[in-house]
């Protein structure tokens, strides 16, 4: 799919039935933005039994990161052509950058960042949760806190993201203008090897021996700090690796949207990724990849077709899954596979 | 029946604790008329005031205000707002007060309710200037002379602003016959307003005594100008005897406005928390009791919200009695919902609380696609009834409203009840052991799967009954749930899960601190702050602020 997408978009000529619109170019790079916070959502939840319903802010965190490289990219295009303030900061009669907006004009800031403030807050945040204990349904509860207080955040004006609205109006990246098909392709191509990349990486992570001390955790969380593991240690990277992954997803779907708004840390964006997780197949990781694109194929075909319909849809895939399919649709093919062999 | 006259009442004052059957009293009598001699000579001259001529009319207002019976002064406020009309045929004089796109139509003479329609056949009483300056000289004198002592206080400090001798010589009158504290303290303050313009500075300076104690807007400012200059540099105010006594007098009033802030703050903190506490009690069930994850909580709050508005749509004529029936309408629509719940999804997932958060979840989305398709993806319009509305004037500087106390004490009352069903009754003492040990209540004969599904009923019914209060301060929409749902975890998990309790202390603080917090932090920095406080305070008291011990606890 790697080499057929670009293929058919670029080469193979428009009029042609084999051509592939921008449009669906830009549609599978998102689900491979999406695939892969899934694999990071996965990589907690699966691996290490931590349910998070905060990951999509760790996915926003690095999105917004991003959307403020390609904001400082606009230069002075914007509506009221300032070359230093984006056009909102304008708008509130602001004088000169927050000084957390210093340094975002180089790529190289902003790559560290998508990956370093996902990664600082899910380190706090987890140093404290772990250390104390907090688990179960409980720490799913203060993950789903603090998405929440972070997008009352981010709504506000005053913290210079943008307000409601967001960051948006993107112009160029690294010097390509976001309008050529052939960035959108150049992001397709990104996305999916950032998604080949991070399968590889949490697959490594879970097979090695790290990865058999996780599950270790996850099945007997006790047991394993009787056996004198540092569990919380265990935890916590995990969870800070988990982050940064989804901040780099988040980081490649912005600019493929072109915007970045506090929507996507409401707790209902955490929740529905939750699902594509489980409908996918929690602690398969390529399972939950599979979820994710499943699931958002459904939601694009469906939202266009029968807005109606979707919330219907969504809603009774969470409670079949949950009762019918415990292991997600891989569990179901392998156990589908496993009946055969065995007749 | 117990006649309860509702105009003679002062019931401001003595405003019951439970909602009920004695406000359903109240409330219906009070539509009925009492019927007094004086009806027969109000209705004569009532019919004075539908003639044509104007100098006749007059004559008319002033007949009506020497008329002694209880219904002259809603008359002649009705007058005088332009409500009053007649019938073309028969001359009945009707008060009409504007309702949606009709009328509600009222019998002037006695106050019976005659229904709602248009204006058909009806003809307006205009009047002129000159009857509207006899009309409301004579409307603050009936007012002074009220039964309502309300109603003597509201026409005492209505007089402050504009104070003429005349005035002055009967508030003298008044303060010979009154009984009523508060009138009479209204009283002096209006006769120390008047004081200050003498010539005499030992009056003046009892004068500013005296208004020291009050906290009305207009005592303030006319203190305040004691203590301004004229254009010429010179103090507005010779005597600085005066000067001094004012300065005093406004900074004891300040410091006691300060303290009314206060009050008023933290009542609109434990209004929040009552709210937090009636959506979260239900929680406080369904997931401290239970274990189970209900996401679709709100979704309860929701169609008890969509209940209430659903009985209003039946029985529109009784806007005030609606919310009471409402209530348990609420919980049996909410509490079958649940039981619903928990029969076709939730027993299949006990012992797995994160299964029961997603499955919950999707119940939630499709409860409200639900009300979305069936109802409409609009908010709809929920009325509030008259007793809800309007204001406890405690004093001038402190207004609680109605609607807000009404909920404080409604979420209390359910809290009381909710405890005593778990503490007092064999249900119970049912739902407790199930949720303790399940193989043992099997074992001693609980019917344990009839109980989890009681159980699960009745925390989504109180959540459904829960909606009934939200339905009077939020807009009802299909999002109202999810609004509510991510703050009533944080309460029932900053409380101690299972622990009724904690639910309380949980949600009256969270709402005293988010109220406190807002003046210099905004609305929504409180809230963020809150929460991160809460997901601080999680990190050292993972079981909440009253965790529950013993064998059960650490699962």
């Amino acid at each position: 799919m790697t080499v057929a997408v670009p293929v058919l978009n670029l080469i193979v000529p428009e009029g042609s039935g084999l051509h592939l619109s921008t449009y669906t170019v830009t549609l599978l790079g998102k689900y491979l933005c999406y695939a892969l916070l899934a694999l990071a959502l996965d990589l907690v939840w699966g691996a290490v039994g931590i349910l998070s319903l905060g990951h999509g802010a760790f996915f926003a965190l690095g999105g917004y990161a991003m959307g403020m490289y390609l904001m400082r990219q606009i230069g002075s295009r914007g509506v009221y052509g300032n070359p230093i303030l984006p056009d909102f900061m304008v708008f509130l009669n602001w004088k000169e950058l927050p000084w957390y907006w210093y340094g975002f004009d180089h790529f190289w800031f902003a790559i560290v960042m998508v990956m370093l403030v996902p990664g600082l807050l899910a380190f706090c945040f987890g140093w404290f949760a772990f250390r104390s204990r907090v688990t179960g349904v409980y720490l799913s509860i203060i993950t789903q806190a603090m998405t929440y207080a972070l997008m009352l955040a981010f709504y506000r004006n005053e913290m210079g993201f943008g307000g409601n609205n967001g960051l948006t109006d993107f112009k160029d990246i690294l010097g390509f203008s976001l309008q050529e098909d052939a960035t959108r392709v150049g992001l397709f191509l990104a996305s999916a090897v950032a998604l080949a990349g991070g399968y590889v990486l949490t697959r490594w992570v879970v097979t090695t021996k790290l990865g058999r001390v996780v599950v270790a955790i996850r099945d007997s969380e006790d047991r394993a700090r009787f056996l004198g593991y540092r569990v919380e240690h265990y935890k916590l990277w995990m969870f800070v690796l988990s982050a940064m992954l989804a901040g780099i997803a988040g980081a490649l779907y912005v600019p493929q949207v072109g915007i970045i708004n506090p929507n996507e840390f409401s707790p209902l964006n955490s929740i529905e990724l939750v699902i594509w997780v489980a409908v996918g197949g929690r602690g398969t990781l390529y399972g939950a990849a599979f979820g994710a694109f499943l699931v958002n194929y459904a939601k694009t075909y469906l939202t266009a077709a029968l807005p109606e319909i979707w919330l219907f849809a969504l809603g009774a895939l969470f409670v079949v899954v949950t009762l019918y399919l415990p292991r997600g649709l891989v569990g179901l093919i392998e156990r589908n596979r496993a009946a055969r062999e065995t007749s | 029946m117990q006649t309860v006259n509702f105009h003679h009442h002062p019931w401001h004052r003595s405003f019951p604790i439970g909602l009920g059957w004695v406000l359903m009293l109240a409330i219906l009598t009070a539509q009925a008329a009492d019927p007094t001699s004086g009806q027969a000579t109000l209705g004569k001259v009532l019919e004075g005031l539908t003639v044509r001529s104007f100098s006749q009319k007059k004559a008319a207002v002033k007949n009506l205000a020497a008329v002694d019976h209880p219904r002259v002064l809603p008359v002649m406020k009705a007058l005088l707002e332009g409500d009053l009309y007649y019938r073309k045929i028969g001359r009945q004089v009707l008060i009409l007060r504007s309702r949606d796109a009709e009328y509600a139509i009222y019998d002037a003479v006695t106050g019976e309710s005659l229904g709602s329609g248009d204006k058909k056949g009806l003809s307006k009483i205009i009047i002129n200037n000159q009857m509207r300056v006899i009309l409301r000289d004579a409307i603050a004198r009936l007012s002074l002379a009220s039964e309502n002592a309300g109603v003597r206080l509201a026409a005492v400090e209505e007089m402050f602003d504009r104070l003429s001798p005349g005035d002055a010589k009967l508030l003298r009158d008044m303060r010979e016959t009154e009984r009523h504290p508060e009138v009479l303290e209204a009283i002096d303050t209006g006769l120390a307003l008047e004081a200050l313009d003498s010539g005499d500075e030992n009056r003046r300076l009892a004068a500013v005594d005296t208004l020291s104690r009050s906290v009305n807007r207009t005592v303030r400012n006319r203190l305040k100008q004691l203590l301004e200059s004229n254009l010429d540099g010179s103090p507005r105010e010779a005597s600085a005897k005066v000067r001094a006594a004012a300065r005093k007098a406004l900074a004891a009033i300040n410091q006691r406005l300060e303290m009314y802030a206060m009050v008023q703050t933290g009542f609109f903190g434990l209004s929040l928390g009552s709210v937090l506490l009636l959506s979260a009690i239900g929680l406080a069930i369904t997931f401290g009791v239970m274990g189970v994850i209900n996401m679709a909580h709100g979704e309860m709050m929701m169609l008890g919200a969509y209940t209430t508005y659903l009985v209003q749509q039946l029985m529109p004529g009784w806007i005030d009695a609606s919310v009471i029936v409402a209530i348990p309408a609420a919980f049996v629509v909410s509490g079958l919902m649940g039981i619903a719940v928990e029969r076709g999804v939730i027993r299949y997932l006990y012992g797995r609380p994160l299964e029961t958060l997603l499955a919950t979840f999707g119940i939630s989305l499709l409860l409200q696609q639900l009300v979305r398709t069936l109802i409409s993806a609009q908010n709809v319009a929920v009325e509030n009834p008259a007793w809800m509305s309007g204001a406890w004037e405690v004093n001038a500087a402190l207004f609680l409203t109605y609607n807000r106390l009404y909920i404080l004490a409604f979420s209390l009352l359910v809290f009381a009840a909710l405890f005593l069903i778990l503490r007092q009754t064999d249900f119970g003492l049912q739902i407790r052991a199930v949720s303790q040990n399940r193989a043992m209540a099997r074992a001693i004969g609980i019917r344990s799967n009839w109980v989890d599904a009681a159980t699960f009923g009745l925390g989504s019914g109180i959540a459904g009954v829960a909606g009934v209060a939200l339905s009077q301060l939020t807009n009802v929409g299909p999002n109202l749930g999810q609004s509510y749902i991510i703050d009533s975890f944080m309460v029932v998990v900053f409380g101690g899960v299972g622990n009724l309790w904690g639910t309380l202390v949980g949600a009256l603080g969270l709402g005293l601190v988010n109220k406190l917090l807002e003046p210099w932090a905004g609305a929504v920095m409180a809230k963020i702050l809150v929460l991160v406080f809460i997901i601080l305070f999680m990190q050292k008291h993972p079981r909440g602020l009253f965790p529950q011990r013993g064998r059960s606890a650490e699962d």
